[in-house]
């Protein structure tokens, strides 16, 4: 294993690349319940009062500001009125229209809001690990956004809507062999499945990038001798640099994320042509 | 007398599948930012809407790649 880096060994020191069981932290409390927590939970509950905090100095900002006629917002007033005009406006609005977009604009909001929250804390020091690197929020927001599709499209044309997409109209009457299989298993198997894997797979990947770089650095400045240990400034600075790719990453998952439901909502309420 | 394995290699076949798994995502990534950044030099003011698209065409591309790293976790 990694027999690249291992030419590297220093007579005391090993190199410990990082493993799988990094998101497998030991239990802190509560063990051998079913409520045992671990780090990861932690940090989740954490992100979860922290996001509800935000919101609500946020809505109490906006009714002071309504009320009181002052239009000219502060700094954090600013913030909350950008990212959640962001969602409403660049995300509901272009994708739904108005009214349907108002429709779906609370959900929408929480998904993008929650996905990036949990995003996030894989770069900020001391949490580390990214709330979403554990299957657990990804796959609750996919059943989310599975069931919210489904809802609208059976809601607007009834049982109409698995026809639409089972049978999609236009199709000489044999294709319907290859082409009903194909659209269960993209609309109805692979959507949610991709969504979920989508968010995990790039939390996980991102958080093992981070740990190989920076175990990487302290290996070569503190264990390997002579020359070796200027390979270090090398993973130092890649380290820093897919930290900086990692704030990237979280924002535009949650954008992505959002915006996928969106367009799957979209398609669901579409009108079959 | 042994033979001398001048060359020996140590590791898990699975990182080359990962390596050919990300070839045609790769690719394809590539395809629909070019595409996009030409469409935005033809018609600079559709620039917001065909960003929105990119994102969807990457998005759905991306997810190959993604599938085939946790193939490995899956199917061990």
């Amino acid at each position: 294993m990694l027999s690249a880096l291992s030419l590297f060994k220093a007579e005391d020191g090993e190199f410990s690349p990082p493993s799988i069981f990094e998101f497998y932290p030991e239990i802190v409390a509560f063990a051998d319940t079913p409520f045992a927590i671990n780090r990861i939970m932690m940090i989740r509950l954490i992100v979860m009062v922290l996001l509800i905090v935000i919101f609500w100095l946020w809505t109490a900002k906006f009714n002071k500001a309504v009320k009181t006629g002052n239009v000219v917002p502060g700094r954090f007033q600013l913030l909350g009125e950008l990212a959640l005009n962001f969602v409403r406006k660049s995300i509901a609005h272009d994708q739904l229209g108005e009214k349907d977009g108002e429709r779906f604009l609370p959900l929408l909001t929480t998904i993008f809001f929650m996905v990036f929250g949990m995003n996030i804390t894989g770069v900020i020091p001391f949490a580390n690990i990214a709330g979403t690197s554990v299957i657990g929020i990804p796959l609750v927001l996919a059943g989310v956004a599975y069931v919210t599709f489904i809802y609208a499209g059976t809601k607007k044309h009834g049982i109409r809507f698995f026809k639409n997409s089972l049978f999609p109209s236009g199709v000489p009457k044999p294709f319907y062999i290859l082409v009903t299989p194909i659209e269960l298993l993209s609309t109805f198997i692979l959507r949610p499945v991709t969504l979920a894997l989508r968010l995990l797979m790039n939390m996980i990947a991102g958080h093992l990038l981070l740990v190989l770089c920076f175990s990487a650095t302290q290996f070569f400045f503190f264990q390997a001798d002579g020359l070796m240990s200027l390979f270090g400034v090398g993973t130092l600075l890649f380290g820093f640099a897919f930290t900086l790719f990692e704030i990237l990453v979280s924002v535009l998952q949650a954008y992505v994320f959002t915006l996928l439901t969106t367009v799957y909502i979209q398609l669901a309420l579409a009108d079959e042509h | 007398m042994d033979a001398v394995n001048i060359a020996e290699l140590s590791g898990n076949i699975a990182v080359v599948g990962y390596g050919l798994a990300a070839i045609g995502p790769g690719i394809g990534v590539g395809l629909v930012v070019s595409k996009t950044i030409e469409s935005i030099a033809r018609q600079p003011e559709l620039a917001g809407r065909l960003q929105v698209t990119m994102w969807l065409g990457i998005a759905f591309t991306e997810a190959l790649a993604l599938i085939g790293l946790a193939t490995p976790f899956i199917f061990v």
